[in-house]
């Protein structure tokens, strides 16, 4: 039987089976595993079918509580139901997954097997959270291909079915799920033959229904329950043969034969490695290459991990075994082994001791971890476990792929082994997240893949920065299957698609001799080669490479392509590295243009030719002088002036060389220190804003809205001037405030900004003479940069404005304050990181920050380099994120400790006021604390205590010595997104606001999952487009404000600095000042709008103008001195809410794609605008109590 | 009394027509006009750079972002197709108009490049509208397009379309032309079935709080008339393409002045956004009295009796029509 061959991922190929042989799939999202529940809301919402004929049901839940909650539910009403999740999602999953196992209920959850968070959160794959689920009772099957993952998907279900015993159906995260390989699909008819539907009728009569009621979920006591729970056991004895049958069942048909334990390697094997997941394919590819020459090793796959087979495992092992190594990709701490080595050791051991093992004689087994977090896993490192092994004493409990120099745990391997042949091409390509590398990429691999008998493999590197986000990706072709893996070290084709890499990366590394580099530039084949690094000019010349280079920026601008360069480089692709003949990639190329861009238009589609038809004319062949001749040399990753961590520690991992630090070099908790991100220059911004000294009117309106901090303002006395450097732009200050003589200093960090035009949009001066100007303006950073640069560091050594003379209340004097948060790797022209800096320019040296998972907490916490600062005194936030649903409560736990600890300090300043002196103990603990100087005051007066105390010889003082500090006020944020506030941690911040105590919680509003990748939200607003809202949300967005209003005794603002950054400030000090908890809701758009983010601003005033997001405060406290606590303080509607909404894609799109739909939700939306408005109103004058009196 | 008229061939029951406005978007709307008396409907215009504007804006921002970051490979879902990204709701409405009215429909283009309009332009006639209008507007900014340049751009334009499609084709013109009998010649000699003089265009003011320069568009008013009636006077009977006036017509005098200097049509859009649909009732009215009073048996009988071929002393189409204003304020 023919079936179709298909270029996808692990996500797409598990969701694809997952969604035909379901009726309901209720998800939420989570990295890696969100494109499987994506797939299927698509799927569904473009009406395709499952194999009875019906659309699945596709819901996204609040967390992955409720959809493993609601899974449940449906499961015990008799639909076939599945989830998708990963990592703390899969945990949170745990509890029901012990009642569906222990009611013995049929279902398959894909997992895409995701690091559990520890000492910090990853997103990337291994085995911690599937092997957190051992005890549920879930049966566990692994996947090691992608080929493995759509089959499996349907033998899991099949199997669960019959055996009723519930399946985890796992494959690694990233590695598998996010690879893209060939492979063949499984028809329908397939998953007819393999899924009986009289399991299915069986599994629908087992379901709760009122036609034939009975309990289930009783609570039992200890007289039964014990013995009930024993009732399932044959099920699970008998669990491991339904599976084999059904794997049996479908080589029958399909020609795949797997095994519950799969051999690979010499037959007569004494050295064997036992593993799962996709380490066991390169550890396959290791294997057999080693037992071509020779050696006696070997492979066990294991696939059904539980229920495990003692028996099948044991039969599957060659006779003349002698080592075993078990590889665990997990990690369990206090352990006497990682799980899977235990399970082998202990099935060893029981068969040994009833005597039934089938080898000479016991083999010694040891135990290894490799690949946390998606670490690699190469041949290179299978090699050296197989080398260990064959050591009289091998280590056991080792470490492979780390150098761990603390506990030794780590054997040796030879780098330099490789099993990658000839005759697979393998290619290496540099880009940019905006250039479109990546979908250029998985383009080729589908015209190699489905237009040719070439086995085809892309694996994808993205960033972990927003902005200027580097990809790199790997790509491989070749005649047999691709078992490989692992990233490509050994290039034979590499392209850098953006120019300026050059001096960042060393991409050449990764080049073998005679390798092919293509390079994009703006400059022509004679021109190039002055124009490059001279140690790339040697590895050129070094490794004889062919050298090729166009200016595809340049056919891109001829051809109405703007930045995105990936059709252009995908020509030159095909057209040197000779995979197929020129013309026919060429087709094939125009033939995927237009199924891509069919749907969007003949006019995309012409453009993306002409770019095609123009490119060849522009690819050349570069003249490899014999010298390398270059004076460009490439600079150091950070400056000498760098701390000692960060020259040795950070800047390899900036380098892109993490991987070679030693355990050593990292602190045995998670800490790092702060304020890492000013020594990463990234250089990412084309043009960078200029300061028009002459016509500013020193607002400080930009550097409030820069996402960045790279725009500060300082005044300082004119004597700093004297030895600034001669480009150093002053003026004199503006304001009564300041001292005669004062000046004024606005500048730019050029190698910080992300050019994102913010601040020139907000800018409200325009030039008299030129009014396209304004006084700030866009120029090009490349001859700014080294003036710039000088003049910025320079700025930095000018002393910071005294907080204590500062307005801090207003927008001009809060942005003289110090941001301690800064150059995040947020989008450019992010919408949230401007609420962020504010709070650390307001409190930041007293600041501690509980952040939820999320973009903030990417942006705010992802290694390399960090954002969060320190000021000259070395105070400045401390930030942890804690989880994605507890963050209030986690802040809470702040809040609680600063509290007990404030009163403990007290007391024992009570204590010892004797010792101390009265008057100096009265003065700290009846200090008034409530604004800069107060504060300032207080530090100085712990400060002397401490002094003090350190002198005195005594328990009581040495006590109160470690919480002195916390006599100085402590100002508690709780910060995170709307899928936190709104969805997964509503239950907690709804707790945390209830408690009365003094935390200030910032919810950053996007209005949808935008770390995930754009899924709804309850935030999301009712007619916009989101992943599972594709016909545009039919209920209005949740008022967060008013729920937490209803208390009475919370502070609530919402805000939206772009439409009165006045409000926020105050908001901001007002949240921050009132003694109970405060939340702050701020608008903050964001890339998922779909808007040209430099009009980020504008939306924002557009939507309070239409009345869509109304500005108000509600504050308790003036309740208590008899005013009105609401205020509302933007003004009626004045615009309609069409003139906001369809500036932004996430709307718009509807009116495209669903024309009579869009309208109606439009009219339903501006309906609710206007009647909530009128809520509002209502509101204000209901607690004003000089109208209600009238 | 006979007030038919004939339109590039197409049968009027009068001379009143719909012109590109609102109005035409409204199925309703259009139904009451025809039931007040319009003989004949020109939709508002499809504006060709805002179709390619609007695709580009999709494609851009539904990709922004997207393949860049490990845990967001992209920000939207992907609909399975669009619907409305190719004007098919206009198109929708045409064949909705085609069901609901007699009158013939005028489909209506705006844009500048050559290519761009061929694909509407047989979109338009296969969703069965009865003429289509081309409507044209470039503004020479360029120093280096000379005036023949931009008069080729409009021929061109014109001839790619007439090759398209083969129901008639009107071209309605702004008066920018040095030569504008010149010009409307032309025109006519590549095949135009009908001129439409002439379009009115958003002029840019500046909004002096802001510093902005806004775009900005007032009703037309009736002494905005007098521009097409003396270039309908002037090339009535000297072209064979079909004359209509549009812009500041506004009473059934306007109407019947406009007649006489050679308008098959009048065309009307802002005294019905202003009054209603209704007004058309008046107007036929207005003119059937007035043909009455004044002893007029038809339209035909009427039209072009003022132009300038049809007048005593046609100079007063030129240069002695500026001095008689320059008297009349005297």
């Amino acid at each position: 039987m023919q079936r179709d061959k298909v270029t996808i991922d692990g996500n797409e190929a598990a969701a694809y089976v997952a969604h035909k042989i379901n009726e309901v799939i209720a998800i939420y999202p989570i990295t890696p595993s969100s494109p499987m529940g994506e797939w299927s809301d698509e799927w569904s919402a473009h009406g395709q079918k499952n194999i009875w004929g019906t659309i699945p049901s596709v819901i996204e839940m609040q967390s992955e509580g409720g959809a493993s909650g609601a899974v449940h539910g449906a499961l015990q009403s008799g639909a076939l139901t599945t989830t998708f999740t990963a990592s703390q999602g899969l945990l949170l999953m745990i509890p029901n997954m012990f009642k569906i196992s222990g009611e013995l209920t049929s279902t398959v959850f894909h997992v895409s097997a995701r690091t559990v968070a520890t000492h910090a959160l990853s997103i990337f794959g291994d085995h911690s959270d599937v092997m957190a689920t051992r005890s549920t009772g879930f049966g566990l099957l692994a996947s090691g291909s992608l080929q493995e993952i759509m089959d499996f998907a349907l033998i899991s279900q099949a199997a669960s079915l019959e055996a009723r015993v519930p399946f985890i159906h796992f494959f690694d995260g990233f590695r598998s799920s996010h690879e893209v390989q060939k492979i063949e699909q499984l028809t329908k008819d397939d998953m007819r033959a393999m899924i009986d539907d009289d399991l299915v009728i069986a599994h629908r009569q087992r379901a709760l229904s009122p036609d034939r009621p009975v309990i289930r979920g009783t609570a039992q006591n200890p007289d039964v329950f014990f013995q009930a729970r024993e009732t399932i056991n044959p099920y699970y004895e008998g669990c491991p043969d339904i599976v084999q049958k059904q794997m049996d069942k479908f080589a029958k048909r399909i020609g795949r034969h797997y095994h519950l334990f799969d051999y690979f390697g010499d037959p007569k094997a004494e050295r064997v490695i036992i593993m799962m997941g996709s380490g066991a394919e390169a550890a396959q590819e290791t294997a057999e290459f080693l037992a071509g020459q020779g050696e006696k090793v070997g492979i066990l796959k294991v696939r059904l991990y539980r229920p495990f087979s003692v028996k099948a495992f044991i039969s599957s092992l060659p006779k003349s075994v002698k080592v075993l190594a078990v590889l665990d990709r997990t990690k369990e701490p206090g352990s006497a082994g990682e799980p899977l080595y235990k399970d082998v050791a202990t099935a060893l051991n029981e068969t040994a001791i009833e005597g039934e093992l089938p080898f000479a004689k016991m083999p010694r087994v040891i135990g290894g971890r490799y690949g946390l977090s998606s670490k690699e896993f190469t041949p290179a490192m299978v090699n050296g476990v197989f080398d260990e092994m064959k050591k009289d004493k091998p280590k056991n409990h080792f470490t492979v792929g780390i150098e761990d120099d603390v506990t030794k745990t780590s054997i040796q391997y030879d780098p330099s082994f490789s099993t990658e042949g000839k005759d697979v091409f393998r290619g290496m390509f540099y880009g940019l997240g905006a250039d479109g590398t990546v979908g250029a990429n998985k383009n080729s691999i589908k015209i190699i893949g489905e237009g040719t008998d070439f086995f085809a493999q892309g694996y994808f590197v993205y960033d972990s920065k927003k902005a200027g986000a580097i990809t790199t990706s790997h790509l491989r072709f070749g005649k047999k299957p691709i078992l490989s893996t692992y990233l490509i070290t050994e290039a034979n084709f590499i392209a850098c698609h953006q120019y300026v890499f050059l001096e960042k990366y060393d991409m050449l590394r990764s080049a073998v001799p005679g390798a092919t580099f293509l390079l994009n530039a703006p400059y022509g084949k004679d021109e190039i080669w002055d124009k490059i690094p001279r140690k790339v000019q040697q590895d050129i010349i070094d490794k004889k490479l062919k050298f090729y280079v166009i200016n595809a920026y340049d056919v891109a601008k001829q051809t109405g392509m703007g930045s995105r360069i990936n059709t252009i480089m995908q020509v030159c692709f095909f057209a040197i590295s000779g995979v197929l003949p020129r013309e026919d990639a060429i087709g094939a190329i125009k033939d995927s243009i237009k199924k891509t861009y069919g749907a969007k238009g003949e006019e995309i589609v012409k453009r993306n030719f002409a770019a095609v038809d123009k490119t060849l004319e522009h690819l050349h062949e570069v003249k490899v002088p014999a010298k390398a001749t270059s004076k460009i040399e490439l600079p150091p990753v950070v400056p000498d002036t760098a701390p000692d961590f960060v020259k040795k520690v950070t800047a390899t991992i900036i380098a892109g060389h993490g991987d070679d630090l030693p355990v050593s070099a990292f602190a045995k908790d998670g800490t790092f220190p702060s304020g890492t991100t000013k020594w990463e220059k990234r250089n990412i911004a084309l043009e960078i804003p200029v300061w028009d000294e002459n016509i500013c009117i020193q607002c400080n309106k930009c550097i409030m809205v820069c996402p960045h901090s790279v725009i500060r303002a300082k005044v300082y006395d004119q004597k700093y001037l004297d030895k600034a450097p001669k480009t150093f732009k002053s003026t004199a200050a503006r304001g009564k405030e300041w001292p005669e003589n004062s000046k004024y200093t606005l500048q730019v960090a050029p190698e910080d900004c992300t050019g994102c035009y913010l601040c020139v949009e907000v800018c409200p001066v325009k030039n008299k003479e030129k009014v396209g100007l304004k006084a700030i303006n866009m120029q090009p950073q490349m001859p700014l940069r080294n003036t710039e640069r000088e003049n910025w560091n320079y700025f930095l050594e000018i002393p910071e404005v005294d907080r204590t003379q500062l307005k801090v209340d207003t927008v001009k004097g809060s942005q003289f304050l110090e941001p301690l948060f800064e150059f995040s790797g947020a989008c450019a022209g992010c919408g949230e990181t401007p609420y962020v800096k504010l709070a650390s320019q307001l409190f930041g040296d007293r600041m501690i920050v509980a952040n939820a998972t999320g973009c903030s907490s990417i942006y705010g916490g992802n290694l390399p380099t960090t954002p969060w600062t320190f000021n000259k005194d070395g105070k400045g936030p401390a930030w942890s994120n804690s989880l994605f649903e507890d963050n209030a409560e986690f802040g809470l736990g702040f809040r609680l400790t600063i509290d007990k600890h404030a009163e403990q300090a007290k007391e024992l300043l009570e204590k010892l006021k004797s010792k101390i002196g009265e008057k100096q103990a009265r003065e700290i603990i009846q200090a008034e604390q409530t604004d800069e100087t107060g504060i300032l005051e207080q530090r100085k007066r712990v400060g002397n205590l401490k002094k003090v105390l350190a002198k005195i010889n005594d328990k009581e003082a040495k006590l109160l010595l470690s919480l002195a500090d916390y006599l100085v006020c402590k100002s508690v944020w709780i910060i995170g997104g709307d899928g936190w506030a709104y969805d997964i941690g509503f239950g907690g911040l709804d707790h945390v606001l209830a408690s009365g105590r003094n935390v200030n919680v910032l919810v950053l509003d996007t209005e949808v999952y935008s770390n995930t990748g754009g899924q709804m939200s309850k935030a999301t607003p009712l007619g916009g487009v989101a992943k599972f809202a594709a016909a545009g949300k039919p209920t209005p967005k949740k008022d967060l404000a008013m729920q937490a209003i209803s208390y009475g005794s919370v502070y609530v603002a919402r805000v939206a600095m772009g439409a009165n950054d006045v409000q926020t400030v105050k908001a901001f000090m007002e949240a921050e000042s009132y003694a109970g908890p405060s939340l702050i809701i701020a608008y903050s758009h964001c890339i998922a709008h779909g808007i040209n983010m430099k009009f980020g601003l504008t939306q924002q005033k557009l939507a309070v103008e239409s009345g869509y997001w109304p500005l108000i405060r509600f504050n308790p406290a003036a309740a208590g001195n008899g005013e009105n606590p609401f205020r509302l303080d933007s003004k009626a509607p004045s615009i309609p809410l069409q003139d906001y909404i369809y500036n932004e894609t996430r709307f718009k799109m509807l009116t495209k794609s669903m024309p009579e739909r869009a309208k109606m939700l439009l009219v339903m939306a501006q309906n609710e605008v206007t009647e909530r408005w009128r809520l509002y109103e209502q509101m204000a004058r209901m607690y004003d109590k000089s109208e209600s009196s009238t | 009394m006979d007030l038919t008229t004939s339109y590039m061939g197409l049968k009027l029951k009068n001379p009143i027509v719909l012109s590109a406005s609102p109005i035409s978007a409204d199925v309703d709307q259009v139904k009451q006009a025809e039931d007040f008396g319009a003989a004949g409907v020109v939709m508002y215009s499809l504006f060709e750079e805002q179709i390619n504007h609007e695709i580009n804006e999709i494609d851009h921002f539904l990709s922004q972002g997207s393949e860049s970051f490990a845990e967001a490979l992209s920000y939207f879902p992907e609909p399975e197709q669009f619907k409305n990204l190719h004007a098919e709701e206009y198109l929708e409405l045409i064949k909705k108009l085609k069901e609901t009215v007699e009158i013939p429909i005028i489909g209506s283009l705006n844009g500048v490049s050559p290519g761009g309009w061929m694909d509407y332009a047989k979109k338009i006639e296969a969703a069965g509208a009865d003429a289509l209008e081309l409507n044209i507007y470039y503004i020479a900014t360029d120093m280096s397009m000379n005036s023949e340049k931009v008069e080729q751009l409009y021929i061109d334009n014109l001839k790619s379309v007439k090759k398209a499609v083969n129901i008639p084709v009107a071209i309605k013109l702004g008066p920018y032309f040095s030569a504008f009998a010149n010009m409307a010649g032309k025109l006519d000699k590549e095949g135009a079935d009908g001129l439409v003089l002439f379009n009115r265009f958003y002029q840019p003011d500046i909004d002096l709080n802001a510093l902005e320069v806004v775009p900005d568009l007032h009703l037309s008013s009736s002494h905005e008339m007098r521009l097409p009636l003396r270039w309908i006077a002037v090339l009535y009977g000297r072209i064979k393409a079909s004359l209509a006036a549009t812009t500041g017509i506004q009473s059934a005098e306007d109407i019947i002045k406009m007649v006489m200097v050679g308008a098959d049509v009048t065309m009307l859009a802002s005294i019905l956004l202003k009054e209603g649909v209704n007004k058309i009732d008046q107007l036929v009215n207005g003119l059937q009295r007035w043909m009455s009073d004044n002893e007029y048996e038809s339209i035909k009988q009427m039209k072009g009796s003022m132009s300038y071929k049809a007048v005593a002393d046609p100079a007063a189409f030129e240069r002695a029509n500026y001095i008689k204003t320059l008297q009349s304020f005297g």
